[in-house]
């Protein structure tokens, strides 16, 4: 596989400690371009540890392995320089920033994305019409934008505003890590929305999940198992059913094969 | 007891003739008794309670001698202390002498007095005897009784019944002393019944002037007065400024305060307040950032002396590299204070592994009826937040700069004065961030 396949995202044997503690054995995952994966697995099987390690959370040791990402070594950028390539993780717990509202953070993160981009930053008005037209689109109240970030909303609206940021930032490889959990039904459907919406041949997405109703919105091309510490089976979308049927008992740790 | 501090009565000799209302009896047999008190219990040492965590060595191993009036011409005000051009009410002050040549005072109203104090302690003395010291703390004599014994000048306001200042007072104090000049400043502000002023203290240093200044200021409120009062500290890193505020509240006034403290190696400020009539309330607001090796001591303390008074208090402090900060926050609710309500935070940002704070909230409560809190933290920056930032594509420095400016965020809200507020938020953007990014964190408001 080569870069001008499309291939977007290239994980080899990639092995993860925290504090000491052995959590991702050896992954190996690839993305192409235009695909969505999904992940799932029990919990504390490490889902979120793969996400944050994308993202560069410097708490996660990587003991070995590698990640090249649009063909560069991944895991030697630090966090800002990966976002500003256009890696986004839409975060299981979107933390809270008393003190700094919501638009001025939606701005600082697009100006800097933007000029690596070398385009110019959007004047204040482009700018607001351009979120407002994200936040009509997550069926978000306006007053979410002049509150401090994150603080004081409720689960879902913390997870829709999370699906804002993707909007406006426009990544090229997103990564939700359980966006899905504690939405209700309608709440569930505006993000998948909004995730098909950013559906592109150009972007891709990995789709951590414990459900697979999220999945009949947003069609995966692959599922993986996550458990003891790797990919323990990779399946198209009827994995997802018959995961959701027979949970991950039946699943040894480090069965089955990575496409 | 501190050795050394006997030699300040050869100084009290010297000047005590050449000081404001020196042939004014009573004001002669107050600066030597005060003269007196301090020969007697000196400096504040480490075992003086409230001073144990201020560490007064390096001001009285020195010796400091009263500073001389400067010439005005050899004067050059910084732009950015006026804060505000065209105000109709400034006094400036340089080493604790009143200059009007730099600054003429504007008209007046009927019923109000803003003048210097040395000039009411010439003119009509009679109007302090039984007002000066009145206010301030007998219990810790040390430093008060030093101010009364070299005061020289300071303003006094004096608002009757019912006047309302539409624009604020500021009172401008400017070192530009050596290391061992002394500043000595004495502040009297009267706000009669229902009357209304907002008054700015201000002290810069001009060339990194270093010496001492000793600065006291009474207020009085009488019923239903409101003050709003803005102390802005801002001396040299290697000056030494000691400080007290001492305020008196009847029925039904307000009392707003906003202590921000950025200047100096030595800094204690003594706020305190008296809640004496009913219906009373003051709101204290302070903000102190400090950096290299300042330490900056907030001591205040609140009195519920009558019922149905509150007292709100939002204090925080920001520090970086091996400064210390001192948050003493005491209030006692006397046995007659039956529903008083009263409310203290204290938050310290701890942005270096080197720096320190010592909070300590005091309550003391004798009523049955009251609704009190008090929080008190010490953190470091929120890494999850720091990460969050950075996730974005927001880089570490400007993540860290905005988490730091957010923290002090809640202080600069509360402070209605804009442009004391804008000249605060640039001071701070001017430490911690581009102006560029402060720019567009103020688009926030009209985004
Ligand atoms: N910062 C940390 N310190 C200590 N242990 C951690 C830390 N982060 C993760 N772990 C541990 O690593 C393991 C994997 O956690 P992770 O959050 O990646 O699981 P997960 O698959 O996302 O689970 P869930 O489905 O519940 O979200 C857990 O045992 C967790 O306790
Ligand atoms: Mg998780």
């Amino acid at each position: 596989m080569n870069i001008a396949a499309g291939e977007m995202l290239a994980i080899t044997g990639l092995q993860v400690a925290v504090e000491g503690k052995t959590i991702l054995n050896s992954i190996d995952l690839k993305v192409r371009a235009g695909e969505l994966h999904a992940i799932m697995g029990p919990n504390g099987s490490g889902k979120s540890t793969f996400a944050q390690v994308l993202a560069g959370r410097e708490t996660y040791e990587v003991l070995q392995g590698s990640a090249r990402f649009l063909g560069q070594d991944l895991l030697d950028l630090p966090p800002e320089e990966r976002a500003r390539r256009g890696l986004f993780l839409a975060f299981q717990y979107p933390v809270e920033i008393p003190g700094v509202s919501n638009i001025y953070f939606l701005k600082a993160a697009l100006n800097a994305v933007r000029r690596h981009r070398g385009v110019d930053e959007l004047d204040a008005m482009d700018f607001i019409s351009l979120v407002k037209e994200k936040l009509a689109a997550m069926q978000m109240n306006e007053d979410l934008l002049y509150r401090s970030v994150n603080e004081g909303f409720s689960g879902g609206e913390k997870k829709r505003n999370e699906i804002l940021q993707m909007m406006v930032l426009e990544p090229v490889l997103t990564i939700l890590d359980e966006t899905d959990s504690g939405l209700d039904i309608d709440a569930l459907k505006v993000v998948a929305d909004g995730v098909n919406s950013m559906r592109s041949p150009e972007r891709a997405f990995i789709v951590v999940t414990h459900y697979q109703r999220l999945l009949n919105y947003i069609e995966p091309d692959y599922v993986h198992v996550l458990s003891g510490g790797r990919i323990a089976r990779s399946g198209g979308p009827e994995l997802a059913i018959e995961l959701e049927q027979r949970g991950y008992g039946w699943l040894e740790p480090g069965e089955g094969a990575v496409p | 007891m501190t050795a050394g501090h006997t030699s300040y009565a050869e100084d009290f000799q010297a000047v005590q003739a050449t000081l404001p209302g020196a042939g004014v009896p009573w004001l002669q047999q107050l600066r030597t008794a005060a003269m007196e008190s301090f020969l007697d219990s000196g400096f504040p040492t480490p075992r003086t309670e409230d001073w144990k965590y201020t560490d007064l060595r390096s001001l009285t191993r020195r010796h400091y001698t009263p500073a001389s009036r400067p010439r005005p011409d050899s004067i050059t005000v910084p732009a950015d202390a006026w804060w505000q051009d065209e105000l109709q009410h400034r006094l400036v002050f340089i080493d604790g002498h009143f200059m009007p040549e730099l600054c003429p005072l504007g008209p007046l109203l009927s019923g109000v007095t803003i003048t210097s104090l040395a000039r009411v302690l010439e003119q009509q003395p009679e109007l302090l005897e039984h007002r000066l010291g009145h206010n301030t703390d007998l219990e810790q004599p040390g430093f008060n009784a030093f101010n009364t014994a070299f005061m020289r000048d300071g303003a006094y306001i004096r608002l009757g019944a019912g006047a309302v200042l539409e624009q604020p007072v500021h009172l401008l104090f400017i070192a530009t002393g050596t290391n061992a000049s002394l500043r000595p400043v004495r502040n009297m502000i009267v706000a009669g019944a229902h009357s209304h002023a907002t008054v700015i203290e201000s002290y810069v240093a001009l060339n990194d002037a270093a010496g001492l200044t000793s600065a006291v200021t009474e207020i009085s409120l009488e019923t239903g007065a409101h003050i709003e009062h803005y102390k802005l500290e801002e001396e040299s890193a290697s000056a030494s400024h000691i400080a007290g505020i001492y305020v008196t509240q009847d029925r039904d006034s307000r009392f707003d305060s906003h202590n921000i403290a950025q200047g100096g190696q030595l800094v204690r400020n003594d706020l305190q307040v008296a809640l004496n009539g009913p219906g009373a309330a003051t709101a204290l607001n302070g903000l102190t950032i400090t950096r290299g090796r300042q330490h900056v001591d907030n001591h205040t303390r609140v009195d519920h002396n009558a019922a149905q008074a509150c007292s709100d208090e939002w204090y925080r402090g920001i520090l970086d590299d091996r400064s210390r900060a001192v948050f003493n926050g005491r209030i006692v609710v006397h046995a007659n204070a039956q529903q008083t309500v009263s409310h203290q935070h204290n938050h310290n940002l701890l942005l270096s592994g080197d720096a320190e704070v010592d909070a300590k909230p005091q309550l003391e409560i004798n009523a049955d009826d009251v609704q009190c809190t008090h929080g008190c933290t010490v953190g470091q920056l929120d890494e999850e937040a720091l990460f969050y930032f950075r996730s974005r594509g927001v880089d570490a420095t400007m993540a860290r700069n905005l988490l730091v400016y957010a923290f002090a965020a809640d202080v600069l809200e509360r402070i209605r004065l804009q442009p004391v507020r804008r000249m605060l938020e640039q001071r701070l953007a001017g430490r911690f961030m581009e102006t560029e990014v402060l720019d567009s964190l103020r688009d926030r408001l009209s985004g």
